[in-house]
């Protein structure tokens, strides 16, 4: 039996660490189940939104004014990053490779990965950045003689409302069902008058916004260093792989576990922590080969 | 063997011919090149996978276990023997891969891209926080001997050289000839249409299994070549960041013959030199927009602007004519 | 005569679609056996079972009456029961030869070979016969791709034929070509495949054709069969005649290019 303390320890934590998980992966899985794009760069999009958070909030703390603007200033830097570098991609490179073969397209999206590595060090050199101010705010609290910051648990927070609001989108407004139809079948619903091109549009830069904004919301509780985006993409392929690619529920799901995995070995033993995140990826892929909520595939012959 | 091929004739021309290099170019070129010829063959990995279709994501997750085969044997039993290190990372390859190849086997294009590198990055993750293996920092392996002959400081570089150089090209015309083989042709029938290779009676999954050891051995045996050469091993060598550049490689220099992604490796850490030396923070920008103009303009590879017979297409119907041509009267 | 290959009570579901019931179907050796049915009777389930690229939900298939329900596709093939498709499943971006060469070389070898050249002046004149025993040697250096649906279901039934089977399935061999070149297309299939004792089962909408080259037939009909027997018999059935030729055939009539219903 686990001790009590390490129980709850492993219990806020993986909570924690699922949070971070989701919204750093949910654009992933978006923009593969709409596009069927694998975008490694999505990690450039973690790295600049983080670098964009940690960068802003610093400048605006020397000004010396309160620090309750600085969670605005978060989802701000995420969009204006998420919406800039997402534009200028889909819009200047990506469109003119659609319909190419996905495994091409990943190539693609590694060499944009590249290229985003090095803008991101153009403009923000190679030190790293913290910007811990968000995090302390709100102070901490103690769970059973644990100190926890209570900007973790807001963040848990709002892992659940963006699951929540794009979990609406998608079934419940109008735009969204027109996207069912679109990830359904792309031809049928161009010669329908539904606008694919936007739709794609939007979408990748809605995951770009939402990479961004998993970096931006991590950004006060790590340092921001070069590699960052490299790191990250490992994990949210672990996550969506587990769910099932192109599922948003399969990454909430997916996130819970490889969050309570990491947790779980960070508590008990360390030395494993990346370890335990494939372990349970290869146990779930032994049961279920494409992930918890694989997307069908049609008859061949 | 006989009935060499162009290619096959053309790697045992090559052997002098780079073993020269090694003792009249200047040090610092044999340096990279040295180097070259390791990663290189972790490129032809990479390669002989893409032939049949399937991009790793993960190669240097045998590029990383040969090295750590290579420097454990070092460290654990004070083993420095050339040919015993080489068979040591040969033997971890293979039974790694042999294991692993059941799980590989069963997912295809992204699906294998990511896992192959999902399962390098568990190595990456325990060598990291390995502190006995010198965790992220690696550690060094010994001066290498020869069947118990230990070459003197001033000449250890150009013998390991050119020990070095034989493995490298032995490693290249065997890779030729898998992929003139039965097997090599069901690589690239897998690529095409995996329902009719079980249509004709072959298991697809036995096929990317045998593709998928036989890349781990080539890459182990460039992991081993490559510790050697730099005397040091660390975690980085299975990061996927370093997989991805042999993808790099394999894209850049073309899938068309064994040749390309040793001369695309050696390129590749020449133009690195510079590049570094001029634009220090730029270097994956022009990593990246090369690779993306290669897929757009160039998508066999710069050694379809080399060959006569460019890459994939017309590969087999050459050497089919080839093969005919003393025949005559057929059209 | 032997019977080659026997199924009994063959069914498949895909959850509540039921898209073959009940298929007791006796092939004898070397027969020619035509198969009719609207698109969705369930002939190619019927195919796809029996080459065992979908497990039955039950019942059971006999070779030579060697139970084989279960095994899979390639075993079967080794086997002897080859077939060709609907749509060809052929290596696009590779020649016409290289297709055929790729078919032998497997066909020849049960273990891998990892280090020996497959390309030998032997099997290129053994792939290059074989075209020309289709009639299609002619293309032999053409990448696929850049070649007529007609000639590429004759490759794809030529790599069906490269290992002699015993039993070979022709799914809808003259579907997508032209409705003069048919009949001499068949022509050139049959008198191929006569040379050899192997057993011909094809899935054809042309009854002028089954009439022709079919002694006997069997019609498909809701994933059961509907009839079985001499092809004069069938195609004089009333129910065949309301549910699968449809009103449009007459016996001795000219005006028969039949399509699926669906």
């Amino acid at each position: 039996m686990l001790p009590m303390l390490t129980a709850i320890a492993i219990i806020v934590d993986g909570l924690g660490f699922s949070a971070w998980l989701f919204l750093s992966s949910v654009g992933l899985t978006l923009i593969y189940g709409v596009m069927r794009i694998l975008n490694i760069a999505h990690g450039g999009f973690y790295a600049l939104g983080a670098y964009s958070a940690a960068w802003s909030i610093g400048l605006y703390s020397q000004t010396g004014s309160t620090i309750a603007l600085t969670f605005l200033l978060i989802p701000v830097a995420a969009l204006v990053a998420g919406v800039v570098s997402g534009l200028l991609i889909e819009r200047g490179i990506l469109r003119f490779m659609y319909g190419k073969d996905e495994i091409l397209m990943v190539l693609v999206t590694y060499a944009i990965f590249l290229v985003l590595e090095d803008v991101t060090k153009l403009i923000w050199g190679t030190d790293s950045y913290v910007a811990y101010q968000p995090a302390f705010y709100f102070g901490s609290i103690d769970v059973l003689g644990i100190p926890y910051t209570v900007y973790r648990f807001i963040v848990i927070g709002v892992a659940a409302v963006v699951g929540a609001a794009l979990w609406w989108a998608l079934n419940y407004t109008r735009s969204g069902k027109l996207l069912m139809v679109v990830i359904e079948d792309r031809e049928v619903s161009a010669s329908l008058g539904i606008n694919v091109t936007l739709f794609f549009t939007v979408t990748f830069v809605v995951g770009a916004v939402l990479g961004a904004f998993g970096g931006a919301v991590a950004a006060p509780e790590i340092s921001v260093t070069p590699g960052i985006g490299a790191e990250i993409i490992v994990l949210a392929f672990a996550v969506i792989v587990i769910g099932g690619m192109g599922s948003v529920g399969g990454a909430m799901i997916g996130a819970i576990i490889v969050g309570f995995a990491r947790a779980f070995s960070v508590h008990v033993y360390p030395p494993a922590e990346l370890f335990s995140i494939y372990l349970v990826m290869a146990v779930v892929l032994a049961f279920r080969p494409y992930g918890l909520f694989a997307l069908a595939e049609g008859r061949k012959i | 063997m006989n009935n060499l091929d162009r290619t096959e004739l053309g790697f045992i021309a090559a052997l002098p011919l780079l073993i020269a290099c090694g003792l009249l170019l200047p040090q610092w070129i044999v340096n990279y090149i040295h180097v070259s010829l390791g990663t290189g063959l972790v490129a032809l990995g990479v390669m002989v996978q893409m032939r049949a279709g399937l991009v790793s994501f993960g190669q240097g997750l045998y590029f990383c276990i040969g090295g750590y085969a290579a420097g454990l044997a070092g460290r654990l039993w004070g083993l420095s023997d050339f040919f015993l290190l080489i068979a040591l990372g040969i033997a971890a390859g293979l039974v790694v891969s042999f294991l692993l190849g059941f799980l590989l086997r069963r997912y295809r294009r992204i699906f294998y891209a990511m896992l192959s590198l999902a399962v390098s990055m568990i190595l990456f993750g325990l060598l990291s926080s390995s502190e006995e293996l010198g965790s992220t920092d690696g550690f060094n392996l010994p001066a290498t001997s020869y069947l118990g002959w230990l070459p003197g400081q001033s000449v250890s570089g150009d013998v390991l050289y050119v020990a070095t150089c034989i493995p490298t090209v032995i490693c290249a015309i065997l890779l030729h000839r898998f992929l003139r083989s039965p097997m090599g042709y069901v690589g690239e029938a897998l690529r095409e249409n995996e329902i009719r290779i079980e249509y004709l009676g072959m298991s697809a999954r036995k096929a990317v299994h045998i593709i998928y050891v036989i890349a781990a051995v080539v890459s182990s045996i460039g992991g081993v070549l490559w510790a050697m050469a730099l005397g040091h091993i660390d975690p980085e060598m299975t990061n996927w960041v370093t997989s991805a550049q042999f993808v790099f490689i394999a894209i850049l220099s073309g899938i068309g013959n064994v040749a390309a992604p040793l001369f695309g490796t050696l390129l590749l850490e020449f133009i690195r030199v510079y590049a570094v030396e001029i634009a220090p923070d730029s270097w994956h920008i022009i990593v990246g927009s090369v690779m993306l103009l290669i897929i757009v303009f160039l998508p066999r590879g710069l050694w379809s602007l080399v060959s006569s017979n460019n890459g994939l297409k017309n590969k087999f119907t050459h050497r089919v004519k080839a093969a005919s041509e003393p025949e005559g009267a057929r059209s | 005569m032997t019977v080659v290959l026997e199924t009994r009570g063959l069914e498949k579901r895909f959850d509540a679609v039921v898209a073959a019931r009940d298929i007791n179907a006796e092939i004898f050796e070397s027969e020619v056996l035509g198969i009719i049915g609207s698109n969705g009777a369930g002939k190619t389930t019927f195919v796809n079972m029996v080459t065992g690229y979908l497990q039955p939900s039950s019942g059971q298939i006999l070779y030579r009456g060697r139970d084989i329900t279960g095994m899979e596709t390639r075993d079967i093939t080794r086997l002897g029961i080859c077939r060709s498709f609907q749509i060809p499943q052929l290596f696009l971006e590779l020649t016409a030869l290289d297709n055929v060469l790729i078919a032998l070389s497997v066909a020849r070898e049960r273990r891998p070979v990892l280090f020996r050249p497959v390309v030998t002046r032997e099997i290129v004149d053994e792939a290059l016969e074989l075209l020309a025993k289709f009639r299609i040697e002619h293309v032999a250096h053409q990448e696929v791709t850049a070649l007529p649906q007609g000639v590429r279901k004759l490759i794809d039934i030529a790599m069906a034929t490269v290992a002699n089977p015993d039993l070979l399935f022709l799914d809808e061999p003259t579907s997508g070509v032209s409705a003069e070149e048919k009949m001499d297309m068949m022509e050139v299939l049959i008198s191929a495949l006569q040379s050899t004792n192997t057993a011909v089962l094809f899935i054809e909408h042309d009854m002028e054709i089954i009439e022709r080259f079919s002694p006997r037939v069997m019609a498909f009909y809701e994933g059961t069969i509907l009839a079985d027997g001499p092809t004069a018999d069938v195609l004089r059935n009333e129910k065949v005649r309301e549910f699968v030729v449809g009103q449009e055939f007459h016996r001795n009539g000219t005006a028969a290019t039949m399509k699926g219903t669906a």
